[in-house]
């Protein structure tokens, strides 16, 4: 046989397949994209996904939470300061939480009574739960005695009680019509020293602070309460209708056969014995306090304050990656395709700017430009200044890794433009670890930010009414009365900073299964 | 490999000088504090303002200011209230004991903890130890030290009283309650060092226990144990080590919140006192302390790579 195959006629080549039935059978799957692909994967990683629902969860907590608080972050109360959670239809439950409860430790049995009493009067009970004796020897006069101490909670809330205020006729009218309208009593009546008192002498009395809790008769000025037959406190009112300040035609406490006088006239306006927590409902229209999270050493409600600074950090870190990534993305791309000279400068101009700590940057740009352009601008010009150069140092060695390769050179060979092979061919294939590095970027900016806010040297307080670092550096100075200002704020940022880098470190391990497992 | 070192040395001066720069002309084109009127100071800080040459153009300033750091080590005198006067360079000083002691002590309990937790759990991978380890290591990592200051002073310092609130003032640096009242500082700078060193050495260690080698040494006949701590460990330690060197630079720069949380008289409460005070020769000099310390700890660690070991000697052919 002989085969001359190279010299063949024109004629004789025919198309092999032109018109014939192709036996292989069409793939019935849908194709698989790359981010299908790693969507699969990541869904695969049980902490990321939960990572990726409590970030949800965070977010829609920081829309949500000034929207149902009852207060703003500018409402600020000057009584309930460092008070702990509490919520009124939570605590009558009793079950321990959200009562408003603080310990006090070191009571003896006459400051126990005199809380029962503020309980027993206002109807507010104060007095929540016994955790503790403590006994105590001692001599006194040379006789051993013992002498109990307690360590109680009470709600800090009703611990107040009664105050004795001084107002006008007008608002003494206003507030009884309220107490008509509401039924809640906010005005109790004034109390006589001479019967809650009645064997201490003038001299005695001196040296009494008086207490306008003390409603009931008591055997020294120790406030010893004096007991009926049935136990009960003895009511110690002024019953002599000649002292009354002003008419009172309102609801009267139980057991006042309408004798009892409910205010002591002052030149010109009358003094009365005001429960504090009712009159607060009193002054917002019958609402009664409601802090989820306690309030802070100004009287805010922390609930609302984090939803506001969270807000403003997760807007702003997203803000601060995406503006990171364009840049960074763009310079590391130009240098990563040119390589050579023009990326040695570049290098070099990023390796300067990396050099300077953030903190100077930081301040440098707050001296300069916040009254310029504003504390919100020049804090996030110092994030871009120097965050862009990670992500552009990661697209850079994406880059190297693609621009030799096999479909590059094609794409050159049939005419590719520099930016159509920049950006058509070579940045998709880095988009993935891209994203994941912007995902583990927010965690960092918001840290920073954070750490910013707390040291206080920038304050965003003006603008946005509180940030999540400002809320912690005042938790921190009241951690001794109110531990719960710190722990909050404490704990959403910790919560939300762990979030992100499971989510992140999911996402990675999903766009670039090579790596899993590895952390760094 | 000497050449490498000189080459990185030289480049990192330059760096140096350029941000030493940068930063001066911004510092210096902010105005100026004013004076208190009738102060002893006043006209001594106006002599000297007028020395160092504010009306003259800024490189000019800068000219001065350079000559006189490597005469005299003159980084000017304090223009605020509370050190009003004080030689900036002499106050700097004074301040450097707490955070050193503060930092050293942190490394040196941290480091051993890190690399044996990271050992651990690269050696026992994929149990529940792996998992429990490398979970408190992301926890450790990504919430914020102030968190953590804050747990340790509200538990041990509040609630148990095992240590006092703050740091002890005076200057006895060494001793006994002394060091009782560094403790909580320590031990909130110690959980990101453990967590950094614990994941670092995980992730090398189990790379290194797959590559090929460890194949080879196993089928030579040593034992498992044998084959890790004669080859795996001595791989490892070529990050480990160079992470090392790197966080004793680092010790010097202290960490502004930790000192402000427990009161440490330390260079990071200066930082924040100069910023909040304004105080720019006292500003200036931290933050050339502050890159100056980056910028080492950054050379250290590469050429530390290349002395340990011979593969990765970047650049040397050069």
């Amino acid at each position: 046989m002989e085969n001359n195959y190279t010299h063949i006629p024109q004629e004789k080549f025919a198309f092999a397949q032109k018109d014939a039935v192709i036996h292989d059978t069409k793939f019935d799957t849908k194709a698989r994209g790359y981010f299908a692909d790693a969507l699969i994967r990541f869904k695969k990683n049980k902490s990321s996904v939960a990572a990726a629902y409590i970030i949800l969860f965070l977010v829609i907590f920081s829309i949500v939470s000034p929207i149902i608080s009852p207060y703003s972050v500018y409402d600020k109360d000057n009584v309930f300061i460092n008070h702990p959670p509490f919520n009124p239809t939570v605590a009558e439950w009793n079950i321990g939480i959200l009562d408003g409860a603080v310990t006090r430790d070191s009571l003896n049995e006459v400051a126990i009574a005199r809380l029962k009493a503020i309980g027993e009067e206002t109807g507010l009970e104060v007095y929540l739960r016994n955790i503790g004796v403590d006994e105590t020897e001692m001599l006194i006069r040379g006789k051993k005695t013992i002498r109990k101490t307690y360590k109680v909670e009470v709600n800090k809330y009703y611990e107040q009680g009664i105050i004795e205020k001084t107002i006008s006729y007008e608002e003494f009218e206003k507030i009884q019509a309220w107490q008509n309208e509401s039924g809640v009593q906010v005005i109790f009546p004034a109390i006589d020293l001479d019967k809650v008192y009645p064997d201490a002498t003038a001299e005695d009395l001196r040296y009494v602070s008086l207490d306008p809790n003390i409603w009931y008769q008591c055997s020294d000025t120790k406030n010893t309460p004096v007991y009926d037959a049935d136990g009960n406190f003895i009511p110690a009112y002024v019953t002599d209708a000649s002292k009354a300040g002003a008419e009172y035609n309102s609801i009267r406490i139980k057991g006042d056969d309408g004798s009892y006088v409910y205010s002591i006239g002052k030149s010109g306006s009358v003094s009365v014995r005001i429960c504090y927590y009712n009159y607060y409902r009193y002054l917002k229209n019958g609402e009664q306090p409601n802090y989820f999270f306690g309030t802070d050493q100004y009287g805010r409600d922390l609930f609302c304050a984090i939803g506001v600074g969270a807000r403003f950090s997760l807007v702003f870190a997203v803000l601060v990656s995406a503006i990171n990534l364009t840049i960074g993305a763009v310079y590391g791309s130009i240098q990563g395709y040119y390589g050579g000279m023009i990326d040695m400068i570049l290098d070099r101009i990023s390796d300067i700017l990396s050099g300077v700590p953030f903190t100077v940057v930081a301040i440098l740009f707050k001296l300069h430009l916040a009254e310029k352009v504003g504390v919100v601008a020049s804090f996030l010009f110092a994030f871009v200044m120097t965050g862009w150069i990670g992500m552009a140092a990661l697209t850079r060695k994406q880059f190297y890794r693609f621009k030799g390769q096999e479909y590059i050179l094609a794409a050159k060979t049939l005419g590719a433009s520099d930016k159509r092979l920049m950006f058509k061919h070579i940045f998709p294939n880095s988009l993935g670890t891209i994203i994941t590095s912007c995902v583990l970027v927010i965690p960092g900016v918001i840290n920073s930010e954070t750490s910013l806010t707390y040291l206080g040297i920038i304050n965003l307080s003006e603008l946005f009414g509180t940030s999540i670092g400002e809320l912690m550096s005042l938790g921190q100075e009241t951690m001794k009365d109110a531990p719960h200002a710190m722990l909050f704020p404490a704990l959403f940022i910790s919560l939300l900073l762990i979030s992100f880098n499971l989510f992140g470190n999911g996402l990675r391990d999903a766009f670039n299964p090579s790596t899993r497992g590895v952390d760094d | 490999m000497v050449k490498y070192a000189i080459q990185r040395t030289a480049l990192m001066l330059f760096t140096l000088f350029i941000i030493t720069l940068m930063c001066f002309v911004l510092i210096r084109m902010l105005p100026l504090a004013p004076l208190p009127i009738g102060d002893p100071h006043t006209p001594v800080i106006e002599a000297r303002r007028e020395a160092l040459g504010y009306n003259k153009p800024y490189l000019v300033q800068f000219g001065i200011f350079l000559r006189n750091i490597f005469t005299k080590w003159d980084w000017g005198i304090c223009e605020s209230a509370k050190y009003y006067g004080k030689d900036v360079a002499a106050l700097f000083a004074s301040k450097m004991p707490p955070t050193v002691l503060i930092n050293l002590y942190s490394i040196i309990f941290s480091i051993p903890i890190g690399i044996a937790l990271g050992i651990f759990a690269a050696l026992k991978k994929n149990t529940w130890i792996d998992y429990t380890i490398s979970t408190l290591v992301m926890v450790c990592i990504s919430v914020p030290s102030f968190v953590y200051a804050f747990l340790i002073q509200l538990l041990f310092c509040h609630k148990i009283q095992l240590f006092p609130l703050v740091m002890k003032g005076g200057t006895d640096w060494f001793s006994w309650p002394m060091f009782v009242s560094m403790i909580p500082a320590v031990l909130s700078l110690a959980f990101g060092t453990i967590a950094g060193f614990t994941r670092t050495t995980r992730a090398e260690l189990t790379e290194v226990l797959t590559s090929e080698f460890m194949l080879l040494a196993r089928t030579k006949g040593l034992t498992k144990r044998q084959a890790t701590v004669r080859h795996a460990f001595k791989n490892c330690m070529v990050v480990v080590l160079p992470a090392i060197f790197g966080s004793f630079i680092g010790i010097l720069s202290g960490s502004l919140i930790i000192e402000k949380i427990f009161s440490v008289p330390g260079i990071g409460e200066l930082y924040l006192y100069s910023i909040n005070a304004l105080d720019y020769p006292l500003f200036m000099l931290l933050t050339v302390f502050y890159t100056a310390i980056g910028l080492v700890a950054g050379i250290v660690v590469d050429i530390s790579y290349g002395f340990i070991d011979p593969r990765i000697r970047m650049g040397s052919k050069k």
